[in-house]
């Protein structure tokens, strides 16, 4: 049987109650809001992006531990990087949280994101772990707008 | 299990002279055996993980007795053929079978005849119903359909449908702090231009039991239609539409232990009989040309095509399950676990029930200072404790509270006060794993 705390990580705890980057960067000029039907879960998601990476991204809203870890987690991994970049992180993070047969996550490329393997024990939480994705896909894409994870 | 008559015998302890010491001592109040209950329900004996199944999730849907399982597989592998066609002795049996639960709705809900019941597929459909054929020709431009803060997104949506389709205008009758929906906030929004008044019986969400005899007797003196979302009454309290006075009352079967994807109408006669047919198809007509078509009279007008027959006889037999369980037991049970159950609750640090109704019914929302519902509903399943955590198809009601989500825990006839300890051991264990 999995385990609580393959679920919950002590990584995952500590972003959940102290999420990092927190609030909005200065001079965004990249914007989406996520939200869940599911769950009510919404955040907003700001970034800037200079010579074509972020710069700077940071998050707002109301969500579970998983997802406010997620977000909190994925804005710190993404400084820096460029937006296929970030696709192709992403690309690995999804197999990771989704347990998708045959594709192995790449851990290296992962680092610290490595702590959400456990939500694959969990199907009813991988949108709350990839809410924060899905969002900031859709900012970079500069479509703006609403992303929802149905 | 022997049979279901014979069980059902075993489920309703006399009071007088029945003094089992340990029985009476587990379930002071209650009239009503559980333990003999709990044996009718297969789905309670399993694991899951490693735990017992701890099951309070009856308000999303209830578990079901061996009795309907029984008459849903006697369907299939007996009685199987369509319904009002054809006289072999198969369709003859199973026509017998969906028409005696058709009278059973009858009994349940005290509608004066059977030609007033309307077998849908749940309350949702029910609802649908009378948005479109009931309402949808009937309104324009400065009508107004009334609902209550405590809807269920049910008698929501379709009711903004119909505003736009006709013009007519959606207003909300509010609550109260406590989540009650008074006669005199009904009052405060109630005017010439209703035209139709759409209530929940119970609240989903809270528990909250709505006055609606009061509510129905206040928009008949305006001259508006009320209909009464009864998905989360029928399963707790005996329904009456005549003493209630309601134009229309929806009912899901699978939240009376029935299965899922069968439910019922009640409409008055005279409003079904005015009404245009919901879905044209089979079974509906009288005759078809292709230059006219007549259609068959209430119910059979809103039945078109082959219904689940399965479903509704299942139905049939989860009333008849119920009722020999007894409303008054069943109420008297529920309410000494409700009583149980909050005060338990509310002894776990940084939980608050929202939704503080004087009258509720078999539900209990809540929060916790140290977690989201979506966390505590994931740990309290490790736990093998089932709630529905979420915004329970009710979002004005999570705004009206300024949450997204509650954790809900809700009960059935099978519920005892050793499920309450273990859901309050279970959010311990939240407590410790995110405090």
């Amino acid at each position: 049987m999995s385990d609580l705390r393959d679920l919950y990580q002590e990584v995952i705890l500590d972003h959940g109650k102290r999420p990092r980057n927190f609030r909005f960067p200065e001079g965004a000029n990249r914007e989406s809001e996520g939200y869940n039907p599911l769950c009510g879960d919404h955040l907003t998601l700001k970034a800037r992006v200079e010579d074509g990476s972020v710069s700077d991204v940071g998050f707002q809203g109301d969500g579970c531990a998983i997802s406010k870890a997620a977000a909190s987690t994925m804005t710190e991994a993404v400084k820096g990087m460029t937006q296929s970049e970030i696709s192709e992180l992403f690309d690995s993070y999804h197999a990771l949280v989704t347990g998708a047969d045959g594709v192995e996550p790449d851990l290296d490329r992962l680092g610290k994101l490595a702590v959400f393997a456990g939500v694959s024990e969990f199907p009813m939480r991988v949108k709350c772990a990839t809410l924060a994705w899905h969002t900031l896909q859709e900012a970079l894409a500069g479509e703006g707008g609403t992303v929802s994870t149905e | 299990m022997t049979t279901r008559a014979t069980a059902a015998e075993d489920l309703t302890r006399e009071a007088a002279g029945d003094e089992r010491a340990e029985g009476a001592a587990a379930q002071a109040l209650g009239a009503i055996d559980v333990e003999a209950i709990r044996r009718e329900f297969p789905a309670l004996d399993q694991t899951v993980g490693d735990r017992p199944l701890v099951y309070l999730d009856s308000a999303a849907t209830a578990l079901k007795p061996r009795a309907v399982i029984d008459a849903v597989t006697e369907i299939y592998a007996r009685d199987c053929a369509n319904i009002h066609r054809g006289v072999h002795r198969l369709s003859q049996r199973a026509t017998e079978r969906f028409e005696g639960a058709r009278d059973k709705v009858r009994a349940l809900l005290n509608a004066p005849t059977s030609q007033e019941i309307v077998l849908v597929r749940g309350t949702t459909e029910a609802i649908n119903l009378v948005a479109q054929s009931y309402a949808r020709p009937r309104l324009g431009p400065g009508d107004e359909i009334l609902v209550t803060e405590l809807e269920h997104h049910a008698n929501i949506v379709p009711w903004q449908i119909v505003c736009e389709q006709t013009g007519a205008e959606l207003v909300v009758a509010r609550m109260t702090d406590a989540g009650e929906v008074t006669a005199d906030a009904v009052e405060a929004v109630l005017s010439p231009k209703t035209r139709l008044v759409a209530l929940p019986h119970v609240s989903n969400a809270l528990g909250t039991v709505l006055p609606v005899r009061r509510i129905t007797e206040l928009a008949k003196a305006r001259g508006a239609a009320v209909l009464v979302d009864g998905a989360q009454a029928a399963p707790h309290m005996p329904v009456d539409v005549q003493e209630l006075g309601c134009d229309f009352y929806a009912i899901s079967g699978h939240k009376l232990y029935g299965p899922t994807g069968a439910g019922a109408l009640f409409g008055r006669r005279e409003l079904l009989d005015e009404m245009p047919p919901y879905q044209g198809g089979g079974e509906m007509i009288r005759t078809v040309t292709f230059e006219k078509t007549t259609y068959a009279p209430a119910p059979t007008k809103f039945e078109a095509g082959t219904p689940d027959i399965a479903g509704v006889v299942g139905v049939g037999a989860a009333i008849d399950f119920v009722r020999e369980v007894g409303f008054d037991a069943l109420a008297a049970h529920e309410r000494d676990l409700m009583a149980y159950a909050t005060e338990a609750l509310s002894s776990v640090p940084g939980v608050e029930i929202v939704g503080t109704a004087r009258d509720k019914r078999a539900v209990v929302s809540f929060l916790m200072d140290v977690a989201h519902p979506h966390d505590i509903g994931t740990i309290v399943d490790m736990e093998g404790v089932a709630i529905r955590t979420g915004h329970h198809c009710a979002q004005p009601i999570m705004r009206r509270f300024g949450v997204a989500a509650t954790a809900r825990a809700s009960f059935g006839m099978y519920n005892n006060r050793a499920d309450v300890d273990a859901l309050v051991r279970a959010l311990w264990r939240v407590r410790e794993f995110l405090a």
